[in-house]
């Protein structure tokens, strides 16, 4: 199969723009968003932006922030276009990324600024588990006491049982992201990690430890997004597309699935986006998924295709997600290491993925980066919005 | 407060009602009045045994808003014997370890409490089940 031509109407990156993933005590959610606003717009000074997505998960908990659109494109100079807030849990940012898109080939639009952010570190504790617990079915699921990182620690000890693997089978999924995490300056975490590291960590909740789960951090991403037809030629940067974009979803409790270790709407998400590119998924060069917890590392890729089922984790056991393997993942370190910014991610993710499609990932390029693929996880993957970008070559 | 909120849940609660459809009778619970499996309505209530077996399992030590003093718990998805599964705490665990497969039974307990002030949230738990 070939992957489709590029076309006038294609949805193209115009720009980019992140912050360092950390801790941001001294600026606030809207001075945080327009840092990376403002690097997104250096991309294509004399485009500007006519509609704004923003996409986030949690400033209404933790901020008492709703209305984000209005917010934040009032106070990026953009007061008066289309602004709405996009919210699917941890699947936000590619969620935004996908009403753009459909926004772009709808034609109403010209040109449309994805922002992704997350302002979490004002409060801590107990607040920031309910607030991130709100993402699952408070009737059924949250008024039992649970919170993400307790599904994932459910779902990570059934898959060990299924399929008879070790207690440190997913140990490297954490060491893979810690060790790309190292060369990249907006990473939270730029320190490697080995087995010793990951065996001695402090359990968070079994079989989860502490590098199992993903650090939650204040960040923020913007990309802005044309049609190829409306993009200057002038641009230093080689021309980066969306060749493909869908968004799917499965049940939002986990207990109301007949196999909670499969993950149903992944695979429909990757099928869809695969079918709209006229690609195989052995022609994605590399993959960046949504690794807030290392077992959703693992079914994703297997829920992809890219291993069977309950195989998924030898891929981190071999080499095979490493920046020179056969499906590297989190080259810049992940949600893992990067940090998880919670509803941002999808858009951090998509910047990451246009670096290396650009050839601009410095010491972690992956080599020969012609397609990539990224994917971003509503809890455990109830949402998956999964898109694949291509470079003109 | 969330009177309303927690009242209208109390079958579900304290006594695990369900639906089961009466097209392919499939056994559902939580209710949801359109059978996932066949696509029909399915509004017959139908009382689960709270029979069933740990499918899952995991112990919480940093729990949210309203659970502190529960801590550390326990946590589990329940395989409940008629085939659904539910997210439930486990309780009345004593010594004896949990393991993937170890049957429980339905038992009403304390879930949270809304402050000082707020109104206490009874509900179902499980805990081991031994043979008779």
């Amino acid at each position: 199969m070939a992957l489709n031509r590029p076309s006038e109407d294609d949805v193209v990156v115009a720009g980019v723009g992140m912050t360092p993933v950390g801790e941001y005590w001294d600026i606030s959610l809207r001075e945080l968003a327009l840092r990376s606003i403002t690097e997104a717009r250096q991309g294509a000074p004399t485009l500007r932006p006519q509609a704004l997505f923003v996409a986030n998960m949690l400033a209404a908990s933790l901020s008492a922030q709703a209305h984000l659109g209005t917010l934040i494109a009032d106070f990026a100079g953009l007061r008066g276009i289309e602004a709405v807030a996009i919210e699917a849990a941890g699947a936000s940012g590619g969620a935004a990324i996908r009403q753009a898109f459909l926004a772009l080939k709808s034609g109403s639009v010209e040109s449309v600024l994805v922002v992704g952010i997350e302002k979490v570190t004002d409060k801590v504790g107990p607040l920031v588990d309910s607030a991130l617990a709100t993402g699952t079915d408070a009737d059924y699921e949250g008024i039992q006491g649970i919170t993400p990182t307790t599904q994932a620690a459910m779902l990570m000890r059934r898959y060990l049982h299924e399929h008879n693997a070790p207690d440190d089978a997913l140990s490297g999924f954490s060491i893979n992201a810690h060790t790309n995490a190292v060369t990249n300056p907006n990473a939270m975490f730029r320190r490697a990690i080995g087995l010793k590291q990951y065996h001695n960590a402090p359990m968070i909740s079994d079989p989860v430890n502490m590098f199992d789960a993903a650090p939650l951090a204040d960040g923020a991403a913007s990309i802005l997004l044309t049609r190829r037809e409306l993009l200057s030629n002038n641009s230093q940067h080689p021309c980066i597309r969306i060749a493909a974009s869908a968004l799917t979803t499965s049940t939002l409790a986990i207990h109301d699935r007949p196999d909670p270790l499969n993950f149903r709407a992944a695979k429909q998400s990757v099928e869809n986006s695969l079918n709209m590119a006229g690609i195989g998924i052995e022609q994605i060069d590399f993959f960046e998924l949504h690794d807030q917890f290392s077992i959703l590392a693992a079914l994703s890729l297997e829920a992809a295709g890219f291993a069977e089922r309950g195989k998924g984790w030898k891929l981190a056991q071999n080499g095979d997600i490493q920046l020179q393997g056969e499906i590297p993942i989190s080259t810049f370190g992940g949600s893992k290491a990067r940090g998880d910014i919670g509803g941002a991610t999808g858009v951090f993710q998509a910047i990451e993925v246009v670096r290396q499609l650009q050839g601009e990932a410095q010491e972690n390029q992956v080599p020969n980066a012609q397609i990539g693929m990224s994917q971003c996880l509503g809890g455990m993957g109830s949402t998956v919005a999964t898109h694949i970008f291509a470079s003109d070559g | 407060m969330e009177v309303s909120r927690h009242w209208r849940l109390n079958k579900q609660r304290y006594s695990l009602v369900g639906e089961v459809c009466p097209h392919c009778e499939h056994k559902l619970f939580p209710p949801r009045d359109i059978c996932p499996d066949c696509g029909e309505d399915a509004r017959d209530l139908f009382e689960f045994s709270g029979k069933g077996s740990v499918y899952s399992f995991t112990t919480v030590s940093q729990a949210p808003a309203g659970f502190e003093e529960s801590v550390p718990y326990t946590v589990a998805i329940v395989q409940l014997d008629e085939g659904p599964l539910v997210t439930a705490q486990l309780t009345d665990l004593g010594d004896k370890p949990v393991e993937i497969g170890t049957p429980v039974e339905m038992v009403t307990r304390k879930l949270r409490s809304d402050g000082d002030q707020g109104m206490l949230i009874y509900g179902y738990k499980f805990r081991p089940a031994f043979a008779a």
